[in-house]
């Protein structure tokens, strides 16, 4: 027997009857949608282009000669396929968001009209720097406002992403450690952390020692002290950390490991709850990265594209990867290679200069708040956490006590007993029209649901969220647990068989044909 | 603050119902010496009209390459852009979802991230294709990284056709990761050997087509070669538009495609975001990096997609994941499976023609030029020059006269004097009669 | 007469002769969940004990497999690596990984015998 069967026979009641409810499986505005190879009209076209007069090509007979099995559509499909498939996704333009250690926030659409206009959006990485000096400008502002907002006197620009900042901030650090003569062998990370902070410190060549916490959810400082030794290059901490605690002892801490000779390298994800009140300087932090697309608001896109600024102290600054944006004779400049003061640098990350569209966002975002906003956006993320904290902490069971920064942390102590798991309540929620919280992170935590409201949701959206989840609560205790086991029964999809998935990867389309061949 | 809900009133209330007196006691835990008491020291908070007056002044100081003939390449493109791509990808559920962790509400995202797959393996000739990385050069080290994982050998050689900056990241990568690279000389007038290069040691040979150069070459025997030792076969492609016109390295004996995606979908951007493709063998999937998405049912026994073969990422193993990668580069996968979705087979690989078209035109008209010499035999939309003099000036000279001329080669290889003479010159779909006939007269003004 | 003997890390061995079988615990395949892929050693590799020899993999968790004694690879088994179902279905009988050639069969003492196993599950409730 398949799994397949075995999820439908579970769930046979409900599902069924609803799949069965129209004869097209399409319900109301939730269209049935088919992959655009199979709505492919051979010979069709959504672009009209003309035909180049003939003429001697010099491809030197590798012209490609067999089709390449791409599906012909016209633009009115092209447009209704994908507006369809836009309306399976939640999102944050349609509601809270409350995912943990992910910040989603409204992302304004200024900042993606800003990031078209032209002198933006059509210059090449390559023009002559003499053409683009408004843009080397956009990125020395952005470069000026992270460091204000950070107190740290460099930043570089070119990670991609988080985990690619992660991957620079280690990889100046290493290089700053054997510039010095001292390379160092271990990176401390506390087990809360983000599995980003493990996987980069083994890609850039260290052991890796994990830090227990405490049982106030903050890392355990008299065994990360004793972990501390000649050996240790960096700890990497994340703050407010994964439990959406501020690690209150981090001055200290930041004071221990510079004794020891290492680097504090400090996760920027939720630098959202520090804007303008906190600079990560005055916390003894050498090297942070920050999600442009958390903290500064630049869209997810579904996983990406993202971009990883580093705020760098002034000894890890020599390294900053390539290229480099400095103060010239005659204005800015770039340097692209190891060259003057650029000549430490210890290597290059990307093709070009780094995110150039995200960075317009980031900036257009910040000149929206302005020092004054910033700082109201710290404050309103924390107050938005604490209050979903003090409304809810009687139905569900918090993680530890007290307040919480930007994002609060209960376990699964709540549903114990009720046969209702972590993901049947977080699957529910999607039921009442909601996107779950994070689930089963931090690792720290049995059952962990790690809620990060943001600052842009009003009172009045809290106070929705506050009822269905109470409401929720109240139903999984009452005891009936089969509607949690059976959720979502409303989404465009019910639960997804990952299993299957898994065993016997589909990855990609292939005609019907050659399915029944592989199959011969 | 037009994106603040909360009202002073809402702060207060809600501090009350959380039990605090002030803002202040919800910060308690911060360390008195690390509390700002005033603001930073930056611009107050702007309404829409001034940061688009302020951040529209920035972007009027530079040349847009709409405004000027334009015949830049060198590993990113100008190419026409459907409205219909922008449009889309600018819907909110798609802009502003985050990566499909819960897939029964994010079937719109995982479904396109499933046609993109198949494109990009469709398009590469490759039987597996990921959900997309940062860049090509990105792309470029991955694949060198998995080439090592996959033979256990720990040394990969470059070719010299090779983008530089690609180079330079893997070459970043090896340095810190702990692998050994064997870049060769650049070698833009041909004549590379990387057989003789071979070891057995050696996990990959990484190659670039068309190359740096622009020149689109057969590496079948290449790949044999390699094969033979154990060795795989990397071939990177940073306009990946060529393929619509030129053999795939599928055919020609590819075990991993690292691209930069960038030419479909997705505009300049003065470098970034960009888009990197990887597409492998199917027996090769277990040691790919980033995301995958795979097909399934639900419930109710209705086809789905869903995030697949995770346990080779950072966030279940942590030390032991195959790349540190976490987010791909979603939307501009979207745009580039949009605008290729337009395209079709019919409209890829006509617009496929009318670069090279475009490239075969230009390319006749400057080598008439008094002293200017082209490099490739074989090129796609893109090739170098070698002009009598040294290019950098010349470019410059050119960007006066309101004609960007294309990339001087001393730009990435700085101090080689034996390529300071090298121009790379590209045209696409978007190059005019126009275009060309002024460039070819700034030309020969500026080497006169 | 065959030996059966556990580990703390759950994997279970059976020694028959001087060839021994291994595998993981009924309670490690229920702990884990569905099981998707299996990874299995190349035969004549020789494995050293305590160190990973295999690695098992669920939709959430990837593990490694230890080997509870050194010796050398003499058999993997094709069907659980086709399947991998089979591992959920009966770990310590169908749902074996390897088949070890001993290096040294006093390693063998230093293991848990059955009852003593349960007692360390019990233990981890």
């Amino acid at each position: 027997m398949s799994d397949w069967s075995q999820a439908l026979s579970s769930h046979a009641g409900g599902g069924a009857a609803l799949a069965a409810a129209t004869t097209s499986g399409n319900r109301g505005l939730q269209i049935e949608e088919s992959l655009i190879f199979e709505e492919d009209m051979p010979g069709r076209c959504g672009v009209d282009l003309p035909e180049p007069p003939p003429f001697r090509d010099r491809l030197g007979g590798l012209a490609r000669t067999g089709p390449i099995g791409l599906p012909g559509l016209s633009e009115p499909q092209v447009v209704r396929h994908y507006t369809r498939l836009s309306q399976k996704n939640y999102a944050i333009d349609s509601g809270l968001y409350p995912l943990g250690s992910c910040t989603m926030k409204h992302n304004p659409r200024l900042n993606e009209k800003l990031a078209r206009l032209p002198g933006f959006a059509d210059i090449h990485p390559l023009q002559p720097l003499s053409s683009v000096p408004g843009a080397l400008e956009l990125i020395g502002t952005l470069a000026h406002w992270l460091k204000t907002l950070t107190g740290m006197p460099a930043v570089a620009l070119s990670p991609a992403a988080g985990a690619h900042g992660e991957l620079c901030g280690m990889m100046a650090i290493r290089a700053q450690l054997e510039a010095r003569g001292d390379p160092r062998r271990r990176v401390l990370v506390p087990e809360s952390a983000h599995g980003t902070n493990p996987a980069t410190a083994a890609a850039c060549g260290y052991a890796v020692d994990p830090v227990p916490g405490n049982d106030r959810g903050r890392v355990d400082r008299a065994s990360l002290e004793a972990k501390l030794g000649p050996d240790v290059a960096a700890l990497m901490l994340t703050n407010p950390n994964t439990c959406g605690l501020f690690e209150n002892e981090i001055v200290e801490i930041a004071a221990a490991v510079h004794r020891a000779g290492a680097f504090f390298y400090c996760d920027g994800a939720n630098f959202n709850a520090l804007l303008g009140r906190v600079r990560p300087v005055d916390l003894g932090i050498d090297c942070m990265h920050i999600n442009l697309h958390k903290t500064f608001s630049t869209p997810h896109g579904g996983g990406g594209p993202g971009s990883g600024p580093v705020a760098l102290a002034a000894a890890l600054a020599p390294h900053a990867p390539l290229p480099w944006l400095v103060h010239g004779e005659n204005g800015l400049a770039l340097l692209e290679h190891r060259e003057g003061a650029a000549r430490e640098a210890f290597g290059r990350l990307k093709a070009f200069h780094g995110q150039m569209g995200m960075f317009v966002r980031a900036l257009a975002y910040m000149m929206s708040h302005g020092a004054d906003g910033l700082r109201q956006v710290a404050e309103d993320a924390v107050l938005n956490a604490n209050y979903l904290r003090a409304r809810l902490c009687e139905v569900l069971s918090p993680a530890y006590p007290g307040a919480c920064m930007h994002e609060v942390l209960f376990d699964d102590r709540f549903l114990k007993g009720t046969g209702v798991t972590t993901l049947d309540f977080a699957k529910a929620l999607i039921d009442e029209g909601y996107h779950p919280m994070t689930m089963y992170f931090p690792l720290v935590v049995h059952g962990a649901l790690l809620i990060e409201p943001t600052e842009t949701e009003s009172r009045a959206s809290l106070d929705a969220f506050i009822e269905v989840v109470r409401a929720l609560a109240a139903a999984a205790k009452a005891g009936d647990a089969e509607p949690f086991h059976a959720a979502p029964r409303l989404a465009p999809r019910r639960r997804l068989d990952e299993t299957a998935a898994a065993r016997k990867p589909v990855l990609r389309w292939r005609p019907p044909a050659a399915e029944t061949q592989a199959a011969e | 603050m037009r994106y603040l809900p909360l009202t002073d009133n809402d702060r207060a209330a809600m501090l009350r119902a959380v039990g605090a007196p002030a803002i202040d006691a919800l910060f308690a835990d911060v360390p008195e010496q690390a509390r700002l008491s005033g603001l930073v020291d930056l611009p107050r908070a702007m309404g829409e009209i001034e940061v688009e007056r302020r951040l529209g002044a920035m972007a009027a100081k530079n040349l847009a390459a709409g405004n000027v003939p334009f015949f830049l390449g060198a590993g990113a493109y100008r190419h026409h852009v459907p409205a219909a791509v922008d449009h889309l990808i600018q819907r909110g559920e798609f802009l502003t979802s985050y990566t499909p962790y819960q897939p029964e509400i994010a079937q719109g995202t995982l479904q396109y991230l499933f046609e993109f797959q198949t494109q990009v393996a469709l398009l590469t000739g490759m039987e597996v294709a990921n959900a997309s990385l940062y860049d090509g050069a990105t792309a470029c080290a991955e694949a060198v990284m998995m080439a090592n994982r996959l033979t256990g050998r720990r040394k990969a050689v470059l070719s010299g056709g090779l983008h530089p900056h690609y180079r330079e990241v893997a070459q970043t990568y090896a340095d810190f990761v702990g692998f050994e690279l064997d870049a060769a000389p650049p070698a833009p007038e041909g004549g590379e050997d990387l057989v003789a290069r071979l070891g057995p040691d050696t996990s990959c040979v990484v190659v670039q087509n068309p190359d740096f150069w622009g020149e689109v070459r057969d590496y079948s025997a290449l790949a044999r070669a390699c094969h033979e030792r154990g060795t795989l076969f990397v071939v990177v492609v940073t306009e990946i538009l060529s393929l619509g016109a030129v053999r795939p390295p599928g055919e020609m004996g590819a075990d991993i495609v690292a691209a930069e995606g960038q030419s479909l979908g997705n505009a300049l951007n003065f470098g970034g975001p960009y888009l990197g493709l990887f597409a492998s063998r199917d027996r090769f999937v277990r040691q790919m990096p980033g995301r995958l998405v795979g097909e399934t049912r639900d419930a109710d026994g209705r086809r789905g997609w869903v995030l697949t073969l995770s346990t080779r990422e950072q966030h279940i193993r942590r030390e032991r994941a195959t790349s540190n990668i976490c987010t791909n580069s979603g939307l501009c996968a979207l745009a580039f499976t949009i605008h290729l979705a337009l395209l079709g087979e019919a409209g890829l690989t006509r617009l496929a023609r009318l670069n090279h078209h475009a490239a075969v035109r230009l390319a006749e008209r400057l080598e008439r030029l008094d002293g200017v010499r082209l490099l490739a035999g074989n090129f796609f939309n893109e090739f170098t020059l070698r002009l009598p003099c040294p290019a950098a000036p010349v470019v410059e000279a050119l960007a006066q006269r309101g004609v960007l001329g294309g990339v001087p080669a001393s730009r990435v290889y700085p101090g080689h004097a034996d390529m300071a003479d090298l121009l790379l010159v590209a045209a696409t779909e978007l190059t005019t009669e126009d275009d060309v006939a002024r460039l070819a007269a700034a030309l020969a003004e500026a080497l006169r | 007469m065959s030996i059966l003997r556990f580990t703390k890390d759950h994997e279970w061995i059976r020694l028959d002769g001087d060839i021994a079988v291994v595998g993981i615990t009924d309670y490690a395949q229920s702990q884990l969940g569905d099981v998707v892929y299996v990874e299995l050693p190349e035969i004549g590799r020789r494995v050293e004990k305590g160190k990973e020899a295999a690695v098992v993999e669920s939709v959430k968790a990837a593990s490694e497999v230890y080997a509870p004694v050194s010796g050398e690879v003499v058999e993997t088994n094709a069907a659980i690596a086709a399947e991998p179902a089979k591992v959920n279905a009966d770990a310590e009988g169908e749902g074996w990984f390897i088949k070890l050639k001993l290096a040294d069969p006093k390693e063998l003492d230093g293991l848990l015998d059955e009852a003593a196993y349960k007692r360390f599950v019990e233990g981890q409730g």
